[in-house]
């Protein structure tokens, strides 16, 4: 097995792992753990990114999610002062029908993975560096581009409404 | 063994299965947004996989875009968060209920 294989049933075991931790964790219900193994799904998430050969994407997954989205969530978590969940039952209808749901897009998903036809591996020779992505992203997709510009303010502008004291 | 797009798209759907876990069976308001950015995780990291093995940039312009939005919808979601805690005390699924008949 050469490095890059090594590398990429490492990061997806990690990956998955940490994924896990951070819905179902067995060892403590509190939301800031959860957060805290989120971050760590992110960063083995920008792992595979670079396997990918997704350098620009990697480096933004790190900055924009396991910087700042993630600081958000700590800054609301701790400004509400969440203590662990309390242990309340989960229901049985919820809990059935979650698992239900769960199985039949599983279902779906592996069926279509086992019939699809596979590309050869090999010889991808794409690179995903800034340089190539922001032609394409200055060029072909400037119209997207300058409209997410403008959903980013209404963002900010909604946000700062949404946290005044009174809402009218 | 190579590493092939299948196995990424498996990885991938592992964690969009456990995102939707998360949204469905925890009952904190802030888990379940993180079970969201879960799944939107495991969405990207397909486009990536798809991208780089179709020989296309355009799938990583597109994750680049996602990924801006999920940035906005976070910060609009907390704020909502904040807003509704301060009114009902609790962030809790089952103490927001007042919708229901």
């Amino acid at each position: 097995m050469d490095w890059p294989t090594i590398l990429f049933y490492l990061f997806a075991a990690l990956t998955v792992g940490c994924g896990i931790l951070v819905v179902a964790n067995p060892f403590s219900n509190n939301p800031v753990t959860s957060a805290m193994f989120l971050v760590l799904t992110i960063l083995w998430l920008a792992g595979l990114y670079v396997l990918l050969h997704a350098f620009f994407l990697a480096a933004v997954q790190i900055l924009v999610y396991a910087g700042a989205v993630m600081v958000l969530f700590l800054f609301v978590i701790m400004l509400l002062d969440l203590r662990a969940e309390e242990k309340r039952k989960i229901k049985v209808f919820s809990l059935v029908g979650g698992l239900l749901a769960i199985g039949g897009i599983g279902a779906v998903f592996l069926g279509s993975v086992l019939k699809a036809q596979w590309p050869l591996a090999g010889a991808p020779a794409i690179e995903g560096g800034t340089a190539p992505l922001g032609k394409l992203l200055f060029a072909q997709y400037l119209l997207p581009f300058e409209i997410i510009s403008v959903l980013l303010l209404v963002a900010m502008i909604g946000v700062i409404l949404l946290s005044k004291r009174e809402l009218k | 063994m190579n590493v092939g797009l299948e196995h990424y798209i498996v990885v991938s759907g592992i964690l969009f299965c456990l995102g939707l876990l998360g949204v469905i069976l925890r009952r904190n308001l802030l888990v379940i947004y993180m079970g969201l950015e879960l799944m939107l995780n495991a969405a990207n990291l397909a486009l990536v996989a798809f991208s780089r093995f179709n020989n296309q940039l355009d799938g990583q312009v597109f994750v680049f875009f996602v990924i801006t939005v999920a940035a906005a919808e976070v910060a609009v979601g907390l704020a909502l968060i904040v807003a509704l805690y301060r009114r009902r005390e609790s962030a809790h699924v089952e103490d927001l209920a007042s919708l229901k008949l």
